[in-house]
């Protein structure tokens, strides 16, 4: 060992929600995530952005990394078979003290030619002909006025890369990482996205292999080397195509154990039954704390026994999730509510519903 | 008294400094304008207060060995991990596995505790770790826990329900749990007895109760140390034939 001294890790995981809708630049976000630097290790930082396309809110904003440049033209191909890209442009990077070298970012605005009814379909199959069959290419989001910034550094060095001041969202999500089990790579960092989707994890999946042999069964294909991307694809299939209000996602992804589920009375016990028995094959095993981003909300869900921590907090109309309690407090010195999550609990606000903050809880469970 | 600002500094810078002033005998410390400062009161040895403003960071007064750490807001996850000796005042809550491996010291804390309260504390000799919780605490309190003492005041009350979760004690094999208001035996791991408090126990907890209040400033409500219940293993291996066949 070259290096005598522990490195203390666990990622870092930090979201802010504007429930009244109000747009702020990512420099809070960065300065929350900064603080929990000591939990990554400089292999992974990312943050994904809500409301920042006002002027095509209606088009997909695809986030497309090239490790290889010259795929663009095979990218662009792609796209324009189902779509016609109305604006696209390389994303912004400016050169920081710690990050001098970058793969190319390019976004495309895309309107989707099709028929409207199955317009999210292709475009995750888009996303999974693009992710899988192209070397060198990878579409880091997919969601309509929202992108996902990642790469390799601390995310407050990553932010910076990206500029994120320059950008005004309602909604910002970040992650800083701490690789254990897979690559330190560009495209490994989080958020995940799919569609509108985005998910920051701290944790590892070790039911992995399952969740993505079950996801293949409805095309998804996990190609991005990390665990977190099952997850992405999971919130996906269920809340999107199956219509699971996310509410009940911690009864599937950190479902109660058959002896609870055994002492619980009818109609709750069928109901977790039913669950556990359909959805298996998406059962999240190991530790892990995760913030999902999605259009006008937000929601944290921790594991089974609560392996990894996460809070909740509410200051009149901003919501906060985070890793530790530090990272709220220092964008948000006096709270009025802060909770932390319980084991299978998930902790879901949106937009507007200004009646809901600070009292009410989205928890898992009848 | 000595006052550091730690904004904007790093934590080894901060502790470092600590240490040396410690160490030159300078023993009543503020820490003002902490904010996720990890290992706040590490390793000191010997008595002295590091008075602490702000959130402190994970890890807080691990390996403590005499020190008084004095939180006026909440603590993080790791509170006295692998401490000594010495005690954590926290006047919040405090998370997940506080008095992890803890093998003396106490730890008092006035709100609740999250998860894992106690992991592993484990008592030798004079050495015997005490941790004291004014509410309640999450799932696996006192998981694999060896030695020392627990005690949960439930003091919210909380509409009568239990101030611990599922899966209490699992693995315990040592060392004394008591929790004031419901705890069922479905709660509690495989090989836990739940019983009252005997008499010399009372007197026990009604001495650290007594250090408590002082330490906390605080009065608390008349408490009736018979409805405490113990949790206590019934073997010290209770899962000794886990492999046997």
């Amino acid at each position: 060992m070259r290096d005598p001294f522990r490195i203390p890790s666990g990622c870092a995981v930090s979201g802010i929600l504007n429930l009244d809708g109000t747009h702020v630049s990512g420099e809070k976000i960065i300065r929350s995530i900064e603080v929990m630097h000591e939990r990554s290790n400089g292999l992974g930082g990312g943050f994904a952005a809500y409301g920042i396309y006002p002027e095509y809110a209606e088009l997909y904003a695809f986030h497309v990394l090239y490790d290889d440049p010259l795929t663009a033209k095979d990218v662009e191909a792609i796209l324009k078979r189902s779509c016609t890209i109305e604006h696209s442009e390389e994303i912004p990077c400016k050169e920081t003290e710690n990050i001098q070298n970058w793969p190319v970012f390019k976004r495309y605005f895309l309107r989707y030619r099709g028929r409207s009814d199955c317009e999210d379909d292709e475009v995750v199959r888009m996303v999974m002909e693009v992710n899988s069959g192209i070397h060198g290419a990878y579409i880091v989001s997919s969601g309509k006025n929202m992108g996902v910034f990642k790469g390799v550094g601390y995310p407050e060095d990553i932010g910076k890369l990206f500029q994120l001041e320059e950008y005004q969202g309602y909604c910002w999500i970040a992650h800083g990482r701490f690789p254990t089990n897979s690559a330190g790579w560009w495209g490994g960092a989080h958020p995940f996205g799919l569609l509108s989707w985005s998910v920051v994890h701290n944790g590892e999946i070790s039911s992995y292999g399952i969740n993505r042999r079950y996801l293949q069964n409805f095309g998804y294909v996990c190609n991005l080397q990390t665990d977190t991307e099952v997850i992405t694809y999971l919130v996906d299939l269920l809340v999107r195509k199956h219509n699971i209000r996310i509410p009940y996602l911690g009864a599937v992804f950190a479902s109660p154990f058959w002896e609870q589920i055994e002492k619980m009375e009818e109609p709750k016990k069928e109901f977790f039954t039913s669950l556990r028995t359909i959805y298996g094959g998406a059962l999240l095993n190991g530790p892990f704390s995760i913030i999902v981003g999605f259009p006008g909300g937000m929601f944290g869900m921790v594991d089974r026994i609560k392996l990894r921590p996460m809070l909740a907090a509410w200051k009149d109309s901003t919501f906060f999730l985070s890793s530790e309690e530090c990272a709220i407090r220092e964008i948000a010195p006096s709270l009025d509510r802060l909770v932390a999550l319980r084991a299978g609990e998930v902790i879901s606000e949106r937009v507007g519903e200004r009646n809901s903050h600070g009292q009410k809880l989205t928890v898992s469970g009848v | 008294m000595i006052i550091l600002k730690c904004r904007g500094r790093h934590y080894k810078d901060v502790n470092h400094e600590v240490e040396m002033r410690w160490e030159r005998g300078e023993r009543d410390i503020l820490l003002d304008e902490v904010n996720g400062h990890r290992y706040i009161g590490r390793a000191l040895s010997g008595e002295g207060l590091i008075d602490v403003r702000g959130v402190p960071g994970d890890d807080l007064g691990m390996f403590a060995d005499g020190v008084t750490v004095h939180i006026r807001g909440n603590a993080q996850d790791g509170v006295g991990n692998t401490m000594n000796a010495g005690t954590i005042i926290v006047e919040g809550d405090v998370r997940d596995i506080a008095g992890h491996s803890m093998r003396g010291g106490k730890i008092l804390v006035q709100g609740n505790a999250g998860y894992r309260l106690g992991i592993h504390m484990k008592s030798f000799q004079d050495d015997y770790p005490v941790i004291i919780v004014g509410g309640n605490t999450g799932d696996f309190l006192g998981e694999y826990m060896a030695g020392g003492m627990i005690i949960v005041l439930n003091l919210q009350e909380n509409g009568g329900a239990s101030p611990v979760g599922n899966f209490t004690a699992s693995g315990m094999h040592g060392g004394k749990i008591f929790i004031r208001g419901k705890v069922s035996q479905e709660q509690a791991g495989r090989g836990i007895g739940l019983s009252e408090p005997n008499e010399e126990e009372s007197l026990e907890i009604s001495s650290y109760l007594e250090e408590y209040q002082q330490k906390l400033d605080i009065h608390l409500p008349p408490l009736d140390l018979r409805s405490f219940t113990k949790l206590f293993p019934l073997t010290t291996r209770p899962y000794g034939c886990l492999y046997a066949y």
